[in-house]
């Protein structure tokens, strides 16, 4: 431990909130475990490749009421909840949703304060929502829009979203985060999500933060028996960024799908950390994480399955694949399987390379410049990652993201010398 | 067309084409029979242009241009084509978009404008009827989870689109029944021309019963061992390369 906690300015700044009594327990087990241990340094082993000092060092100010009205993204639901440098905003919402308060029994249930995102969260988190789907309700596509307009300066800030799916219940999330460039700014949300019996969730996230901000995201996931949670994550933006999942199988026949794509330019550092819990029998998990890199920049994925005695028949998979187009990025793959059921099928495959020289040398060969013939295999290798998307508008979302992020990228970084 | 002399490569320290000659003359049509591992692969590889091949010695030129100063899409923007002994599978590159880049890549070179989806659909339509090709081929990734006869045909399908000067088919026939085998042949058979040549790289003597080759090489161990007339095919045929050669 540190002599001089380097959450000093976090608790400080927590130390000036008023906290409503349903939030006054996680609240203090939050801002205890920030005191105790600060925020984790690189000895900490689930941090090792991620260095958060640059996030300690920063000096952020609180959230705030912008006046200005920030460019939102294409509207794709029917709802959606916006959220402008922190703070909801009503008027830009068309969507009541219930105040965190209604959620006070199931707050700080799932995201416990020995994780230090969530711990940092609980500590300091200002606003949030409820969102709270009845047994049999299909409540459609629900856009959750974050922006940052920079008014406010490099504001940080820390929202707590509770969901809850009753039994049979069905949601389709498509959770964005932007902010404007060269801000360096902190985003932090927790999301606590509960799946009863046979709910179906669909959680699309598009973090495409400004390049100078830092993105530490945490979502933790309860999914009960017949459920399925299919957490698909675009993780593109901010200099620094991780996105943590937390899912717990708890009833038998579940189903927890956690896909993604990683797209880390020039100075940028992101990571992708799930943490898997098979806790019943016959339960399926399916990861699929795909990360490309140019420039000078690092890629983590760090995925733990833990399947305990009882979850016999667990049928498990994991996949992480990465794409250096540059000889100055790296990346760091580090699978974990914990197994103490004896019938399982768990498989995990990682891999890490340039684009591949006979492709490369095949489409050249028909007279394809090499620099477009690059560029159409990067794009490939990206459109795999996202064609799995199940829900076309969130499909159509992750596809402009993707194709928006390479047109920059390709403009700014040429992939010289690189097969 | 196409002069080759004296042409060695390596791979890895280990050479070889140890000193090729061969001229094609535009119009014409050559068959290379060889053994396996007799560097048949290799010198269509050298001629298109892949990387991890040492030139040690030797020329190629190309309508009088020095084909191995240049990159390999300019080789294919001014005309050579190579079919590949396996054609390579591009998982999320679609068969059409693939396709019609290609075409517009040749094509800008030319100075022809380029083609919008439309119109590709309309050519690439015609071509691949004449082909058999059905034609959610168009739709799938390039050469993902084709058959070994679809691949072949999809190589085909590009020489007939981007309409090479020279191609360079690289036993576009092996792995195809008799009915593909006629396809195919025909669809080289309808780029003869003039000012159209091309080297076709066989095993066996089949495919030449289709497609008559003005000229037929024996290459052995790197070298052009024998040229003939295309009765030479029928002669490897029963007797073997050893014999012939000797
Ligand atoms: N990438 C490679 N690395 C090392 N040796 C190779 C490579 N490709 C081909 N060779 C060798 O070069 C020789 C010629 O191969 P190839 O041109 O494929 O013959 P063919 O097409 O006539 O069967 C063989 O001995 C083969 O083993
Ligand atoms: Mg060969």
């Amino acid at each position: 431990m540190n002599a001089i906690n380097n959450a000093a300015g976090f608790l400080a700044r927590a130390d000036t909130l008023s906290t409503p009594v349903w939030a006054a327990s996680t609240r203090a087990a939050g801002r205890a475990a920030l005191a105790t241990y600060g925020l984790p340094t690189r000895r900490a082993e689930a941090f090792k490749y991620t260095d958060l000092a640059p996030v300690t060092q920063a000096a952020f100010g609180a959230e705030g009421q912008a006046l200005a009205l920030p460019a939102l993204p294409a509207m794709r639901g029917h709802a959606r909840l916006v959220f402008v440098d922190g703070v909801l905003r009503g008027d830009l919402s068309n969507l009541p949703p219930r105040p965190l308060s209604d959620a006070a029994g199931l707050l700080g249930s799932l995201a416990h304060a020995t994780q230090p995102l969530a711990a940092m969260n609980a500590a300091l988190f200002e606003d949030g929502l409820f969102l709270d789907v009845p047994a049999g309700e299909d409540a459609g596509l629900i856009e959750l829009v974050s922006v940052v307009t920079g008014a406010m300066g490099p504001i940080a800030f820390h929202p707590r979203h509770v969901l809850r799916l009753g039994q049979g219940a069905r949601l389709t999330l498509l959770d964005t985060s932007d902010g404007v460039a060269g801000l360096g700014y902190l985003h932090n949300p927790v999301f606590e999500i509960s799946l009863g019996e046979g709910a179906e969730m669909a959680h699309v996230r598009i973090q495409r933060e400004g390049r100078a901000a830092f993105h530490l995201s945490s979502v933790h996931t309860a999914i009960a028996a017949r459920a399925t949670y299919d957490n698909f994550t675009l993780n593109a933006g901010g200099r620094l960024a991780r996105n943590e999942i937390h899912a717990s199988l708890d009833g038998p026949h579940a189903m927890c799908h956690m896909n993604g794509a990683q797209l880390v330019g020039d100075g940028q550092h992101a990571d992708t950390t799930t943490d898997l819990h098979h806790a019943a029998p016959d339960c399926g998990s399916r990861q699929t994480y795909k990360t490309v890199l140019a420039g000078r920049s690092r890629g983590v994925f760090q995925g733990k399955i833990l399947v305990s005695r009882a979850a016999q028949r667990t049928d498990g998979y994991q996949m992480n694949q990465a794409l250096l187009l540059s000889e100055t990025s790296e990346m760091d793959s580090k699978p974990q399987l914990e197994i103490y059921a004896d019938d399982v099928k768990c498989s995990h495959g990682a891999t890490v390379g340039a684009l591949d020289a006979a492709q490369l040398f095949y489409l050249r060969s028909r007279g394809i410049p090499q620099e477009q013939a690059r560029s159409m295999l990067v794009e490939a290798f990206l459109t795999e990652a996202v064609d799995g998307v199940g829900d076309d508008a969130c499909r159509t979302a992750l596809s402009e993201a993707v194709a928006g992020w390479w047109v920059g990228e390709r403009s700014t970084a040429p992939l010289a010398g690189r097969a | 067309m196409l002069r080759i002399e004296g042409l060695t490569a390596e791979i890895d320290g280990k050479p070889i084409l140890q000193g090729v000659d061969l001229e094609v003359p535009a119009g014409e049509l050559h068959a290379i029979m060889g053994p396996n591992g007799s560097g048949k692969s290799t010198l269509s590889y050298v001629l298109s242009g892949r990387e991890g091949y040492e030139i040690t010695g030797g020329s190629v030129t190309f309508n009088g241009v020095d084909l191995l100063a240049m990159e390999p899409e300019e080789r294919a923007a001014s005309g050579v084509f190579l079919a590949f002994q396996y054609p390579v599978e591009l998982p999320g590159v679609g068969n059409a978009n693939f396709l019609r880049t290609a075409l517009n890549a040749v094509r800008r070179h030319r100075g022809e404008p380029e083609v919008d989806a439309m119109q590709f659909l309309k050519l690439a339509r015609v071509r691949m009827k004449e082909l058999s090709m059905p034609e959610d081929m168009l739709k799938r990734g390039v050469n993902v989870g084709f058959s070994g006869g679809e691949k072949k045909r999809n190589e085909v399908l590009q020489m007939a689109l981007l309409r090479p000067k020279l191609a360079i088919l690289d036993e576009t026939d092996s792995g195809l029944d008799i009915d593909a085998l006629k396809i195919v042949a025909d669809g080289v058979n309808a780029m003869r021309a003039p000012d159209f040549s091309a080297l076709i790289i066989t095993h066996y003597q089949r495919l030449l019963d289709y497609i008559v080759p003005d000229r037929v090489h024996v290459l052995m161990a790197g070298r052009i061992v024998k040229s003939g007339g295309p009765e030479l095919a029928h002669e490897l045929e029963a007797q073997g390369y050893a014999q012939v050669a000797a």
